[in-house]
């Protein structure tokens, strides 16, 4: 039993370290290229460790561009638009699986078909509505389409699905309104989902390049995407600077990753009740 | 997609009147960001718009009104059916690759083990690295002569192919770059489905002298189907706009062999300014995503289970 | 047909009235159509103030101070005109900048590239520029510039081609540096002297790309339309030769490196590595290879065959035709592409050339080393070859492009190539 036990683990962990390195050898190459000279970018043999490591890649990243700043715009519009996401998307999905009215199947369809679209081309449409409502160079104009997330309204959908009725039954009996029991109730037993939803919502709006590019002309609103691509030239490209200005932009999102751990964790513990 | 019709557990009072305030934000959302320009793309798709001139000018899009005509043009195609074929292509092979992957991820994962919170981490890198910085790393592993992969290959005596230089491998290699990318976000999804069965399934099934295999095909697997199905429809979707990789991978070269829908849509679009053409072409995209979507819908009765 | 369009116009205009009526404050509604920008050629002293902005990609890439100290002088000069400087990388550019025209928010000047001012000029979204004193601007330039005798852009900058070799690469392998005279027939000389160094060492680099080709074709008499510009010539008999050549450096002598070879990386750190002899590329390259090398190199003039042909790079400045400040956006331009403040600025920063025929301004340009010869690059000007400026120039070079690639990749030969680019082109292209 404990032979097996122990073979086990092995044949646990060479599976799981594995997976490990396939996940993080780009990521290590990023490393290493931030730390190049420009020369060195392709010398033979390849230099996985550079021989010369330099942080002039880095320095050039922070001369370019006003860092606090677009760090700072780009953190307040990720936050807004990741809240506002949770609490919309919640919102819908609850309605959606515990409240039941006609057309509800319906409009979950229409909500769900509209991820189907292809945004290359409502970009054009979209950004004339948007000037036409006035938002353009608004922080709103990046912010509030956040309201709309069929993905994430989908994804909740599906997780709530899987709530046993009894949670519902027993905050009724309690004499719970619907409000109650989405807050109370709901969103706690969906801690891993919502979770998911922020870390990734999060990014989306943190990588977002090209509608914030449309939106935010004015240069003190610039978001750290649209600053990092100035440092890429009509001609050339300085991979070293790229990479540099990438693993910079990374740090945020890491962090809030492993924050939101602790929310995995409580979605272990909400399942654990259960039974 | 029909509601269950069993109304324990679900509001009865109200109906639409008290689900109303909990849609009017997204419903909102939905309208402006969403159908207002999706009509309007529709009616863009019936003309020949260049892209440039002003769109809101009064009769502009009446004057350059052409029918059908841009829908007969794309169907009759050679190039079309090719990117098309391309696309499939792309999706047969990730979806299962993808599927796979996740699946070990989310195992891996879900086992109370030494180190897991740090796998955790690990695995979600690449979901954390934005796709231009993705693929401005993979382009250079995937580098044959230069790159990290071809190199370790010829440690174990194996001369890598050209990758995303070589028509055959080109697609593939996008393949492995979704995957690599993909994994991770999945895996994290089947997770939280996985850990949502109840221990007691487990302990009867182990009574009962299941191994670990069986455990996990009896039990896991059928009880996380609403976690793989909200999976296997994103990743279509998804697939079928795949698009930011193939742009700075490979720009859909090599000699057109990673040409997809949404990169012609983007290069009539914004680069031979042929607007109404391109959009003509999203909305094909869009009724094919939506049939394989309808298809996957009336699918699910038969093998997702909602019921823990 | 008619009963259908009819329809189609009415509810194409309730949609448009509905979105106009949304409008809480959006943007004034602006009057399409082409009209022309005049600005006194004094300058604008009696003017009232004003506020354009400027939206460029060429400053990107680290000489954003640069240009906004070119600002400031022009500031200083015209302190009624304030221009706001947008910044924007160039891959996504073009993009944005359809969207912002097309939704009527275009800013009142801005910078396309040679590819895309075609398309601009041709569906009338640019102002015609006059008014101002163009005389300081080089005409040939200028004239990339004009569609139909109009002048829609102002050339901002100015690049052109020269064959930059590394000295050391040449000493080693014992042949002489390449001169003003040289034919291609030479260059594969010593190129092959060059490949033979070593396994990882190759001779020349000029990828076989649309841009390398139509000057390698212009070189052996080719072009890729018929003179008065109304018939594709992409399979002539020159341009299939000229094809050939450049594929068999690659398949054949193998003194150029095959994509496979290069395995994706930039071809200019093929060259700062010390593995390439040659490579012809553009003026822009120096400050790079000045900073990123650390072999001794210098410069020719390119090699032609049976007659010279350079390849010239500008991006044009244009005036968004629905502008209300077309006189004060005109006035910065030219400012920008002609003045001696602005020009030495540029010069100075190792930016690129101004596109001025003022060569007493330029003189600084001939003190700055590495490279010795930079008088090459006025030798070069000589024999200036201008890309087709066709509406549908992007389709065209794509196509092209790909076919190109293919050849070069060794899946089809290169007549075929060009076969089936002149074949798709013809179908796909409509010519004015």
């Amino acid at each position: 039993m404990t032979r097996k036990r122990f073979s086990g683990t092995v044949a646990y962990y060479a599976v799981a370290v594995l997976l490990a390195v396939i996940a993080l050898v780009p990521f290590v190459w990023m490393i290493s290229t931030s730390f190049k000279s420009r020369g060195a970018l392709m010398s033979i043999p390849i230099e996985w460790i550079p021989k010369e490591p330099t942080l002039d890649a880095y320095f050039t990243v922070f001369e370019r561009f006003p860092f606090l700043r677009t760090i700072g715009n780009s953190l307040f519009i990720a936050v807004c638009y990741t809240l506002l996401t949770l609490v919309s998307a919640s919102m819908a999905a609850f309605a959606f699986t515990k409240i039941p009215f006609k057309g509800s199947g319906l409009l979950l369809g229409l909500y769900l078909a509209t991820m189907m679209i292809p945004t290359q081309v409502t970009m054009i449409p979209l950004f004339v509505v948007m000037n036409q409502i006035g938002l353009i160079n608004h922080y709103s104009s990046v912010i509030l389409p956040a309201i709309f997330r069929p993905f994430a309204v989908f994804l909740l959908v599906q997780q709530m699905r899987t709530i046993p009725p009894d949670y519902m039954d027993a905050a009724r009996i309690d004499g719970a309104g619907v409000w109650r029991i989405w807050r109370q109730v709901m969103l706690p037993l969906c801690a891993p989902s919502l979770a998911t939803l922020a870390v990734t919502n999060f990014m989306d709006s943190w990588n977002d390049y090209l509608w914030p590019l449309l939106m935010l002309t004015d240069k003190a609103k610039m978001t750290l995407p649209i600053a990092l691509s100035t440092l890429n030239g009509q001609y050339d490209t300085e991979y070293n600077v790229m990479m540099a200005g990438s693993l910079i932009s990374m740090i945020p999102i890491i962090l809030i990753y492993i924050f939101a751990q602790k929310y995995f964790k409580h979605g272990l513990m909400a399942g654990g009740v259960k039974g | 997609m029909t509601v269950p019709s069993k109304a324990r557990g679900r509001l009865r009072a109200g109906g639409l009147r008290s689900a109303l305030p909990f849609l009017v934000p997204s419903f909102a959302g939905m309208l402006v960001f969403s159908l207002v320009p999706l009509v309007i793309s529709g009616f863009i798709s019936l003309t020949d718009w260049n892209g440039l001139d002003e769109l809101l000018a009064p009769g502009m899009l009446a004057e350059h009104f052409v029918g059908l005509d841009n829908f007969r043009a794309i169907l009759t195609s050679k190039e079309f059916w090719q990117v098309l074929g391309n696309t499939c292509r792309y999706i047969v092979l990730y979806i299962p690759c993808m599927l796979a992957a996740s699946l070990a991820v989310a195992s891996l994962l879900s086992q109370s083990r030494r180190g897991v919170t740090a796998f955790r981490v690990i695995y979600y890198v690449p979901v954390l690295t934005s796709w231009v910085a993705a693929s401005l790393i993979w382009k250079s592993v995937l580098s044959p002569q230069y790159g990290a992969l071809n190199n370790l290959l010829a440690l174990v005596g194996i001369q890598g192919p050209g990758w995303l230089l070589d028509e055959a491998w080109a697609m593939p290699a996008i393949v492995l770059v979704s995957v690599w990318k993909d994994m991770g976000f999945f895996g994290l999804i089947l997770l939280s489905g996985m850990i949502g069965i109840d221990k007691g399934y487990y302990e009867a099934a182990s009574l009962d002298g299941a191994g670990p295999w069986a455990r996990f095909w009896r039990i896991t697997l059928p009880l996380m189907t609403p976690a793989i199905f909200y999976v296997l429809i994103v990743s279509l979707i998804n697939s079928f706009q795949l698009f930011p990789q193939i742009m700075i991978m490979t720009d859909g070269g090599p000699n057109g062999a990673t040409q997809v829908m949404v990169e012609r849509i983007y290069k009539y679009g914004f680069r031979y300014y042929r607007m109404g053409y391109a959009a003509a072409f999203s909305w094909i995209l869009f009724a094919i995503i939506m049939l394989c979507t309808f298809v996957q819908m009336k699918g699910q009765e038969r093998w997702v289970n909602y019921d823990s | 047909m008619k009963k259908q369009k009819k329809l189609f116009a009415l509810t194409a205009g309730l949609l448009t009235i509905a979105l106009a009526l949304s409008a809480c404050g959006g943007t004034p509604a602006s009057t399409p159509g082409s009209q022309s920008a005049a600005a006194p050629s004094g300058g604008g002293d009696t003017a009232e103030p004003v506020t354009i902005t400027y939206c460029n990609f060429n400053a990107s890439g680290g000489k954003e101070e640069v240009l906004q100290q070119m600002y400031e002088a022009f500031h200083e000069e015209y302190p009624n005109i304030t221009v706001e400087i947008e910044t924007i990388g160039f891959d996504d550019y073009f993009t944005q900048m359809q969207t912002r025209v097309a939704g009527g928010t275009a800013p009142d000047c801005y910078e396309l590239n040679i590819e895309n001012f075609s398309a601009y000029a041709n569906k009338g979204v640019l102002a015609e520029i006059t008014g101002v004193d163009l005389g300081r601007i080089d005409e040939t330039a200028l004239n990339a510039f004009n569609v139909g005798g109009k002048q829609y852009g102002l050339p901002g900058n100015f690049s052109n081609v020269v064959l930059i070799y590394n000295k050391d690469l040449f000493d080693q392998a014992q042949v002489d540096y390449p001169t003003a005279d040289w034919t291609q027939e030479d260059v594969q000389a010593a190129a092959e002297a060059i490949r033979a160094l070593g396994d990882d060492i190759f001779g020349y680099y000029q990828p076989v790309t649309y841009n390398e080709f139509y000057k390698v074709a212009a070189q052996y008499g080719g072009s890729l339309l018929n003179e008065d510009g109304t018939a594709f010539t992409i399979n002539s008999e020159a341009n299939v030769k000229a094809a050939q050549m450049m594929v068999d450096r690659v398949l054949e002598s193998n003194v150029q490196p095959t994509e496979v070879q290069m395995g994706g990386m930039g071809d200019w750190d093929l060259f700062m590595s010390g593995r390439l002899g040659m490579i012809p590329t553009g003026i822009w390259a120096f400050s790079s290879f000045a900073e990123g090398c650390d072999f001794a190199w210098d410069i020719a003039v390119e090699p032609g065959a049976d007659q010279k042909a350079t390849a010239f790079f500008s991006n044009a400045c244009v005036i968004n035709a629905d502008s209300p400040n077309k006189e004060a956006a005109a006035t910065w331009i030219t400012w920008l592409c002609s003045s001696d403040a602005a020009a030495q600025l540029r010069i100075d920063s190792g930016w690129d050339l101004p596109a001025i025929n003022d060569e007493a301004a330029l003189a600084t340009y001939l003190d700055q080393t590495p490279p010795d010869n930079r008088q090459a690059v006025f030798d070069s000007l000589d024999y200036l070859v201008l890309p087709p400026t066709i509406e549908d120039y992007a389709l065209m070079s794509d196509i092209i492009g790909q076919k190109l690639a293919a050849a070069a990749a060794g899946s089809m030969t290169a007549q075929q190539a060009l076969d089936e680019a002149q074949a798709e082109c013809e179908a796909q292209i409509t010519l004015g």
